[in-house]
């Protein structure tokens, strides 16, 4: 109880302004993750902590306006056929197993080596991982986009041809995604991948996006619109986690939950007028930008470790401002390529409603 | 035909109207009475329920909102692609 009290006074004031950025935020936010299942998080956290809210209850706010966030956005996508619930909520489970295991691991650094070492390693995360999943995901969108086939069909990769080939009897599992059964002993490792990430950098599916399309050879929309009911089972028991100790601060949640069902609504809507291949450029972009963002950090924790130098007060605040700003710049980076690949697709097919109905006339 | 037209155009008003009010009023409700809400919604344990109910029942109003506000702005899915194959 003394807890409690203690972390209600660890609740923020709210005037119009915080409101305000963050419903923006959320909105931004939830505009991308409706197109590729997921972000938001990595510029919403930190920017709660900006309006001085303590870490624990930006993770716990955050994640409580995730969950409705995503059902909301699953709901929509599977209007468009685009869910695979069973996929979702198998890898969701697995997931859950990640993200408890992921905090723990947290804890243990936390522990030893404090907040510094703590940073550290979320950072060395994010650069390691977007180094490589984003660049390849970049590096496979912009092989599509130079050979022109964005609009053919895409191809299963032979990683996940040979996932699908593999017959352990008494864990196959059939998902119509893939149109295929696999081996659950193949989903449960990626989903425990995407909680441990989601527990660490907050993003999940930067690891459960590509890993559908990569290895089990889900195709791109599916895939992102999947990983909405994978955030949807984490989130709903994370919160719960989180809400058991008093974490959730109801009222950030639910103002960063108002921005962001605008946002998921349109988002979500986009996927249905871009061709699949824009779902990796999306998603390739945000994190390579997101991973140059957290390197800047890595000089600051590595000097407060005391690895390396002492870094003037100065710099250390220039590398602060200038990570923050990197990371919005992704988000609306990423969120003005949705608006735009949706305003493009409204006018064509607009152009073609005029041209069937002028040769209809004649 | 005309009357027809018109009404089919005049009908996703009602529920957004209706989900709209009934959005912000779970929205002054939830900032009107911080202090109660904060000091109940973070007392952990079997409390834990009020943060998630609450987060369920603003999806469900808010989501629908959202849904009629964009449509009754003329932001629609495309008609084309209407599934993945």
């Amino acid at each position: 109880m003394h807890d409690v009290v203690a972390q209600v006074t660890n609740f923020i004031h709210l005037d119009a302004a915080n409101v305000t950025y963050l419903f923006l935020v959320g909105f931004v936010g939830g505009l991308v993750s409706g197109f590729i299942g997921s972000g938001g998080a990595f510029v919403l956290t930190p920017g709660m902590m900006s309006l001085g809210v303590p870490g624990l209850v930006a993770v716990a706010s955050n994640m409580c306006h995730k969950f409705p966030k995503a059902l909301v956005g699953s709901l929509k996508r599977a209007k468009y056929g685009q869910v695979d619930v069973k996929l979702g909520i198998v890898l969701g489970i697995s997931a859950e197993a990640g993200v408890l295991y992921g905090a723990h691991i947290q804890e243990n650094i936390k522990r030893a080596f404090g907040d510094a070492g703590s940073n550290l390693y979320v950072s060395a995360a994010f650069v390691v991982i977007l180094a490589v999943v984003g660049g390849f995901v970049l590096r496979d969108a912009w092989k599509t986009y130079k050979t022109g086939a964005t609009h053919e069909e895409e191809k299963v990769t032979k990683l996940a041809r040979w996932v699908q080939s593999i017959n352990i009897p008494g864990t196959m599992v059939y998902f119509k995604s893939l149109n295929a059964k696999i081996s659950v002993l193949f989903t449960i490792p990626l989903g425990f991948a995407t909680g441990m990430l989601a527990a660490t950098i907050a993003v999940g599916g930067f690891i459960g996006v590509p890993a559908m399309i990569y290895v089990l050879g889900a195709p791109s929309l599916m895939a992102s619109a999947t990983e909405l009911v994978i955030a949807f089972v984490m989130g709903l028991g994370g919160s719960f986690k989180y809400a058991l100790h008093g974490m959730v601060d109801i009222r950030l949640a639910m103002i960063i939950l108002g921005g962001s069902l605008f946002g998921i609504q349109l988002g979500a809507m986009g996927t249905t007028y871009v061709k699949p291949f824009m779902i990796k450029v999306v998603m390739g972009i945000i994190m390579v930008i997101v991973l140059f963002s957290r390197a800047l950090m890595v000089p600051v924790y590595l000097s407060q470790l005391g690895l390396m130098d002492k870094l003037a007060d100065g710099t250390v605040k220039m590398l602060k401002s200038t990570s923050f700003a990197i990371m919005i710049f992704a988000l609306a980076l990423g969120a003005f390529i949705v608006l735009k690949a949706m305003w493009k697709g409204r006018k064509a097919e607009r152009l073609a409603a005029q041209e069937s109905l002028a040769h209809s006339k004649v | 035909m005309a009357a027809q037209t018109q009404k089919s155009k005049k009908k996703p008003l009602v529920p957004l109207i209706l989900t709209g009010a009934v959005s912000v009023a779970l929205y002054v409700t939830l900032l009107m009475n911080q202090d109660i809400v904060n000091s109940n919604f973070a007392r952990g344990g079997l409390y834990a329920f009020l943060p998630i109910i609450t987060a369920f029942i603003f999806s469900f109003v808010h989501g629908n909102f959202t849904g009629h506000f964009w449509s009754a702005l003329g932001v629609e899915a495309s008609k084309k692609k209407k599934e993945v194959k």
